[in-house]
């Protein structure tokens, strides 16, 4: 579009599309962190909610005939509870394998080891666990149910806490991001002010004039967030990268796609409409001051 | 606006800048449809105020205004681009914008009107050729000279063929031969119904072209009848 006003060629202008690209890169990793937290909390909610775990501590005489016994008692007190639908005892080797990282293996041979019963419940049914769970420690003394919810409601509640953080950062940003794009455009009102004022006296709109700068706001907006994004999703594809090559899981990063990736590249979008938007209203701020 | 009604109408008005002194005082008149008049009187005796506030860059300080059969006190903001279209204004500084070609600046006012593109081209060239500018379209008002400025800025104020022109002192930086021709298209524009206001200190061209006179001396206005015809 034809511009009346030289905005292109401001001194005060050129700066703002790399101010607004390190704003838009803070923003893609803080956005990437929120949803990777989101997708882990979410992750982690599904794969314990319908599940208990049942401890049975080991008993004063160590008879490994009375303990199966305990534990064939508890598995069939669960598997006839209703809303269970699956009761397992697990194996001795797999509870050597869930505890050797905690104990190393040596010790694994010299303690006591509990039994432990993976139970499986039926999606959306509420079982009281509190009576089961005395129903339970009654049947077999020394059961004990463990629903997980204890360190999953800190991990969720640090999880939420890393979005909201996020969230906080983004609101920052998009402050100033607004801030930035007033100072630059009441500086180019400052700097063209004899043109603005012969638009005005010729007949112009305060919308023609303001469309101009607003046209212009979008464009460093665009300019400076696309760099910003490019330099997000490289130091992210390093994050993958890294994490891939550590052996640490990746299926955070995979769980993101498609919604959460797109939403990584509306921030650029999103920056471009805060600087076009703000400039408007400062340029019909001022104007309206014009006779 | 009714046929009969003034184009300009000011009644007891006042001017000044900020805090200042009154630069206009008590200053009544009406101009109608089709006239033409210069504005004369020293330098600071507030030729360009007067201006200011026909051309709606000023507010009067006290006493009304009227525009068009508008009372400008209590003309809503929106309404004033409106107006403004309506009034063709030739600055003494020109206020050409530096970086637009001499097309591109007498076109603004046929722009900012959303007029058609192909409306704007015809006009816009026919005009700068009618004032001896058709060899520089292109030409930023930067590369031109003074007279050649002036021209544009001339051109820009007429374009639009508008109700009212005001220009302050148009013929101030062309030779006399130039000044004669712009006068003809002014008078020219008269008769196809704009109502004219030239400020200006060219006292032969006054007499040359005999129309009343507005004589600002002290902040104060006088009307003066046309002074008889001189033969150039």
């Amino acid at each position: 579009m034809r511009s009346d006003l030289p905005l292109a060629g401001d001194d005060q202008s050129r700066y703002i599309p790399w101010i607004v690209a390190i704003m838009v890169y803070l923003a893609c990793l803080a956005l990437a962190g929120a949803l990777l937290a989101g997708s882990a909390v979410e992750r982690w909610n599904k794969g314990l909610s319908g599940a208990l775990t049942v401890q049975i501590m080991p008993g004063k005489n160590a008879d490994p005939k009375a303990a199966e016994a305990r534990v064939r008692d508890a598995v069939s007190l669960l598997a006839a509870t209703p809303g269970v639908v699956h009761a397992e005892a697990l194996g001795d080797a797999r509870i050597a394998q869930l505890l050797s990282p905690w104990l190393g293996d040596e010790a694994l041979h010299d303690l006591p080891l509990p039994a432990l019963i993976d139970v499986r419940l039926a999606p959306g049914v509420a079982i009281d666990l509190q009576s089961l769970g005395a129903r339970l420690a009654k049947a077999v003394p020394g059961a004990e149910i463990d629903d997980h919810q204890r360190w999953l409601r800190r991990l969720v509640m640090l999880g939420r806490a890393v979005e909201a953080l996020a969230g906080v950062i983004l609101v920052l940003i998009a402050s100033a991001a607004a801030a930035a794009t007033v100072f630059g455009t009441r500086a180019a009102l400052a700097v063209h002010h004899h043109v603005i004022e012969v638009l005005h006296l010729i007949g112009a709109q305060d919308s023609y004039v303001a469309r101009q700068f607003q046209l212009h706001a979008l464009k460093l907006g665009l300019r400076g967030g696309g760099v910003g994004l490019l330099a997000a999703a490289v130091t992210l594809a390093a994050f993958w990268y890294l994490a891939s090559a550590g052996g640490a899981p990746v299926a955070a990063f995979a769980a993101l796609i498609p919604w959460g990736w797109a939403s990584l590249l509306l921030l650029p979008v999103a920056t471009g409409l805060i600087a076009m938007l703000t400039a408007r209203r400062t340029v019909l701020g001022a104007l309206a001051e014009m006779v | 606006m009714t046929h009969r009604e003034p184009v300009v109408r000011f009644e007891n008005v006042g001017m000044r800048y900020g805090m200042g002194p009154e630069v206009l005082r008590d200053v009544s008149f009406e101009l109608g449809a089709g006239s033409f008049h210069f504005l004369t009187g020293a330098s600071g005796a507030g030729k360009s105020s007067l201006l200011k506030l026909m051309y709606l860059a000023h507010r009067p300080s006290r006493g009304l205004v009227h525009l068009f059969g508008r009372d400008m006190a209590t003309t809503d903001r929106h309404e004033m681009p409106g107006l403004r279209r309506r009034i063709g204004v030739v600055f003494q500084d020109f206020r050409l914008i530096d970086h637009l070609s001499a097309f591109d600046n007498v076109a603004l006012p046929l722009r900012v009107a959303d007029a058609e593109p192909g409306r704007v081209d015809t006009q816009v060239a026919e005009l700068l050729g009618w004032v001896g500018l058709a060899e520089h379209l292109d030409s930023t008002p930067p590369t031109l000279s003074g007279g050649q400025q002036q021209r544009v800025a001339i051109a820009r104020a007429v374009i639009n063929r508008p109700n009212l022109l005001l220009a302050d002192e148009p013929t101030g930086n062309v030779d006399n031969e130039i000044a004669v021709r712009l006068l003809y298209l002014f008078e020219e524009l008269n008769r196809l119904g704009t109502t004219i206001v030239i400020a200006t200190h060219n006292e032969a061209l006054v007499r040359r072209f005999s129309y009343p006179c507005l004589h600002l001396a002290g902040g104060e206005l006088k009307v003066r009848a046309a002074p008889k015809r001189t033969v150039a």
